[in-house]
């Protein structure tokens, strides 16, 4: 029999042990009585000469072994029964601890799913992310994506690795007629067995049809498989990008080989476009397995010979350049710091919650004090008394833990989807062993946290005296104790209160910044033109000036103009460019370029401060111009105009003329701007661009739209006049620039929400452990305000006296509260863009409310105090 | 010798040799147990009533014995102890060293009596 049966079979052990005895008993009472002794005294004999069944029974435990689980099941029998006893304090206990550990798990399940969990694959450690490496350095530093032509070659000659090719696509496919944007992803056939994923259905792509003239075949997206197809998949085809494609298999549910939503997949060796041969062009995203037995260091020798050998055989475009292996993780990127900061905040939340049970604890502690001397006396150890003290606080957290994971498990998911943006790996979020542990863990630490202090109190010295006093006196240690709670629970209150402060008046500062454009009733989406456009320039040119002309027509439109990089939306060129002939390239500058119609001046609202912007004399057979922002002008010409000065940029051998400055336009968002690098900006008309880039700049380009009314009411018109008489051309990706503005604030924002309802719950706790210790204090002293009032004080001195002591510790907590405050905003300003260093206004309102919150939780006690009859208070002593 | 000091205290160890002994006879209950030393030593070693059953839930821990509940000649439900297969191991080791013990001893104050030596 193991320990844990015999745990189990505990109450059927102890009635045999009960019955061995009394069999025992019986029979020798029985013997005894045939010598003659009358039954009550053979009894009595009996029992002696055992010596006394209760010992006896204790000796049989102790020779069982596995005691001191029995002795914990009993405490933690003994713990629950307690506190079924007192269901208030319990409650408030509970909720508080549901409160803490609840946000804490929720919190924990997230960071778990986001940056903890492996990825979703079969041996996950033996994947790589392969990256190119070169030995010098552009202004994007030394590491590029792949040239297809280099994972080829890599591809041929490794001995150590399976590598797999991804590269972003899209196009049109027809949806009731109409042309609709779907995003694609080329992969090379072996994606899915590298991964180790099976497909949904169907099968995966054959390394025949990865190849120049194959038959197209595609591989649908779990979503877009429902929203496209009902029932089967497999078979089905499709027109994608004016090709047609036989679906042949549809992916694994929440398959997201790359951070991005796919609605399918094509072979990336199908693809004839010339960019994708070019040696120059970085386009492909490599993932690898480590073949079986080869270690990383094996793998990333053999990638280095190989990069060797491409740099002696293509000098051209692989000199200096080599390539790198990494194990493969997600990005979390902005996620991760607010989720650290979250994670931070929340950690605060639990541990006021801790301190707010353990200080409820004490109390009941010292209320039992009687209790607890009575079982010294009778033969407690101490540490036995300790250990059912602790097992108090362990059951308490072990239950408030339990409730937190089943926040978790309903409220993690819901937490998720309010994120601002796209959570990377959002659909991994889940409760698993992970997100136990966490929880169990936090319960077990807070549980021992707060069973501590009163485990500390257990009476050992002074038996007497506990027992004679009862739960009367509090001495001066213990209330020191006790303001100690609530001096840590005012502190950290602080500090949460401090940062959504911080927070408020950093988003209110930020609001309120010009962003140089005129934000309303502007509308932008993507246009999507088809590839037999595409492949000719005079009818890309025409197309975009046909949809230009159409869009003018369209009601409710006020002014529309083509833009390849909207402000503040995702996206953006960046070149270098020189003001003098004789600048080396290593000192040229770097701006932001966009190419634009005339009309985006009006579109835009941008303010002209010198000179002139894009109209109808600049055509491409005049001189080439540009209009550039006044960070540019005052950048590189400093005091004097940059009007009529020439200037070079990146990828053209002319000079261009600057014709006009327009004012700054916050191209990075309202907060993260002013701390970008790059903030100068170029502007260049789109009726000047070389034809060699005509056909690039349209796979890019948005349209901007000024409405009159409501932007979002004009969309469907213009996505039905847009897509032109064939009706394939497909407009996609609408935002408006209120939308766009927002998002740039969407994380100080979300942040701002979140530790908002941090401090209120942190504001909530702490008001209800400083009402729990003012009211037990002040009923400790009761004996002592009779005293005072029969000595002639009145009920406002009474009130004062108690208030003074709340006063006392609450502004001792929030002077320790705000020094810890100023660090925590240090903290946010490196991690939130837009956040000032600490902002002594926000503090300052935060530590009244703080102080107001305190008194008023102390003001109750303090009354009830005042109210007593002095008589009856002195007799209770 | 005193009449009254006919009774011996056990030596540290020996109740469980003695214990064990007595179950390998058949399956016995802790009373029985106590009563049969004391017999067979024709009452000169007492058993403490208080140590039999920690020792006899011990040796079952240990796996020496076994237990069934089964009823007695008076038809009540008692717990009989009987030896494992372990216990009659433990048995025949402890029975040896106890009697190369007890034989030891015995040579020893065998020679203090014939008073040879010093």
């Amino acid at each position: 029999m193991n320990w844990l049966s015999r745990l189990i079979r505990r109450s059927r052990m102890e009635t045999q042990l009960d019955k061995e005895i009394r069999f025992h008993l019986d029979q020798h009472a029985a013997d005894l009585e045939k010598h003659g002794y009358d039954r009550a005294e053979a009894l009595r004999l009996a029992r002696l000469e055992l010596g006394g069944p209760e010992q006896v029974k204790e000796g049989c435990r102790d020779a069982r072994g596995a005691r001191w689980l029995e002795d914990f099941w009993q405490d933690i029998r003994y713990a629950i029964r307690g506190f079924r006893k007192k269901p208030g304090f319990t409650a408030v206990a509970l909720l508080t601890l549901a409160l803490g550990a609840g946000a804490t798990t929720v919190m924990f399940t997230v960071v778990d799913g986001v940056m903890l969990k492996p990825l979703p694959y079969p041996e996950p450690g033996r994947l790589l992310a392969l990256q190119e490496q070169t030995d010098w350095s552009t202004h994007f530093g030394n590491l590029w994506a792949f040239t297809f032509a280099n994972y080829l070659d890599c591809k041929r000659e490794s001995r150590t690795l399976d590598m797999a090719a991804l590269r972003f696509g899209g196009g049109t496919v027809r949806v009731h007629g109409a042309a609709e944007y779907i995003d694609s992803l080329e992969i090379s056939a072996n994606l899915f067995s590298v991964l180790r994923t099976p497909l949904a259905s169907g099968r995966a792509f054959l390394s025949e049809e990865d190849q120049h003239g194959a038959r197209p075949v595609m591989i649908v997206s779990d979503t877009f498989a429902r929203r496209h197809f009902d029932g089967k998949v497999v078979g089905q085809t499709l027109v994608f990008d004016e090709k047609t494609y036989t679906v042949i298999g549809s992916a694994p549910k929440n398959f997201r080989p790359v951070d991005a939503d796919v609605d399918v997949f094509t072979p990336i060796g199908e693809n004839t476009s010339p960019r994708l041969l070019n040696r120059g062009i970085h386009s492909a995203q490599v993932i690898a397995r480590l073949r079986p037995g080869v270690t990383l260091e094996q793998a990333r020798t053999d990638l280095a010979i190989t990069g060797r050998a491409l740099a002696e055989r293509f000098p051209q475009t692989n000199h200096g350049r080599t390539f790198i292996a990494d194990p493969l993780r997600r990005n979390a990127g902005d996620a991760k710091s607010t989720l650290w900061l979250l994670m931070g905040a929340v950690s605060l939340v639990l541990l006021i919650a801790c301190v707010n049970v353990a200080s409820l604890l004490l109390t009941r502690a010292i209320s039992r004090e009687r209790e607890l001397a009575m079982r010294v006396a009778l033969g407690a150890r101490r540490g036995r008394l300790v250990r059912q003290c602790l097992t108090e606080g362990a059951v308490l957290a072990t239950a408030g833990g339990s409730l937190g994971v089943l926040f978790a498990a309903l409220g993690s998911k819901p937490f998720a989807a309010i994120w601002p943006g796209a959570l990377p790996r959002a659909a991994e979020i889940g409760v698993d062993w992970r997100v136990l542990t966490f929880a169990l863990a936090a319960s077990l630490v807070s549980g021992l946290a707060f069973g501590l202090a009163p485990a500390l109190r257990t009476p050992v010295r002074n038996l007497e005296k506990a027992l004679r006093s009862g739960a009367r006196s509090v001495t001066g240690r213990l209330r020191g104790l006790h303001a100690a709670f609530v001096i840590a629970e005012i502190a950290l209150a602080m500090v949460l209160l401090a940062c959504a402060g911080t927070l408020g008046r950093t988003l209110l500062r930020l609001s309120g910044l010009d962003p140089g454009v005129d934000i309303h009733n502007v509308l932008t989406a993507r246009v999507a033109l088809p590839p037999s456009t595409l492949e000719n320039v005079a009818r890309t040119r025409a197309a975009w000036q046909d949809i230009l002309h159409r869009g003018r027509g369209t009601p409710g439109v006020a002014s529309i103009a083509l833009v390849d990089t909207v402000p503040m939306r995702q996206g953006n060129n960046q070149i270098a460019f020189w003001t003098s002939p004789a600048t080396p390239e290593a000192q040229r500058p770097i701006a932001l370029a966009t190419c634009v119609t005339p009309e985006y001046l009006k579109v835009m609202g941008l303010e002209v401060r010198q000179g002139r912007f894009f109209d109808e004399r600049d055509q491409p057979n005049t001189a080439p111009v540009v209009v550039v922002d006044e960070t540019l002008a005052r950048q590189a010409f400093g005091g004097g105009s940059a009007l009529g000065r020439q200037m070079w940029i990146e990828g053209y051998t002319d000079p261009l003329r600057i014709i006009g400055v327009v004012g700054h336009v916050r191209h990075w968002g309202l907060a993260q701007d002013d701390q970008n690098q790059v903030r100068a900006q170029i502007y260049y008309p789109f009726a000047q661009l070389p034809d060699r880039f005509v056909r690039r700049w349209s796979e890019l380009m948005s349209i901007a739209v000024r409405t009159k009314a409501a932007p979002q009411a004009a969309f469907q018109a213009l996505k039905r006049e847009v897509s032109g008489t064939n009706g394939d051309r497909a407009l996609y990706g609408m935002w408006t620039m209120e939308q766009l503005a927002a998002s740039t604030l969407a994380r100080q924002r979300f942040l701002l929400v979140l530790f908002g309802i941090f401090s209120a719950v942190a504001l909530l706790l702490a008001c209800v452990g400083i009402y729990g210790v003012m009211a037990y204090l002040t009923s400790q002293r009761i004996p002592e305000m009779g005293l005072r009032m029969a000595m002639g004080a009145n009920r406002r001195d009474v009130i004062r006296i108690v208030l003074a002591e709340g006063l006392t510790m609450i502004g001792i907590g929030v002077v320790a509260g705000a020094g810890a405050a100023i660090g925590a905003e240090q903290l946010l300003r490196h991690n939130v863009a837009g956040v000032q260093g600490y902002e002594p206004a926000a503090l300052v309102i935060m530590a009244l409310t703080l102080i107001a919150a305190g008194l008023l939780a102390s003001f109750v006690p303090a009354r009830r105090a005042s109210r007593i009859d002095p008589m009856q208070a002195l007799r209770t002593e | 010798m005193d009449k009254n000091q006919s009774k011996s205290d056990l030596p540290q160890g020996t109740l469980d040799l003695l214990i064990l002994k007595i179950a390998a006879l058949g399956p016995v209950h802790g009373y029985a147990i106590a009563q049969r030393v004391q017999q067979v030593s024709r009452d000169v070693v007492q058993v403490p009533q208080g140590s039999l059953y920690p020792a006899l839930h011990r040796l079952e821990n240990r796996g020496l014995l076994a237990a069934d509940w089964k009823d007695t000649e008076t038809g009540r439900e008692a717990k009989f102890y009987r030896l494992t297969r372990k216990g009659r191991a433990q048995l025949e080791t402890e029975t040896a060293s106890w009697q190369r013990l007890a034989d030891a001893v015995g040579l020893i104050l065998r020679l203090s009596e014939e008073g040879g030596t010093r």
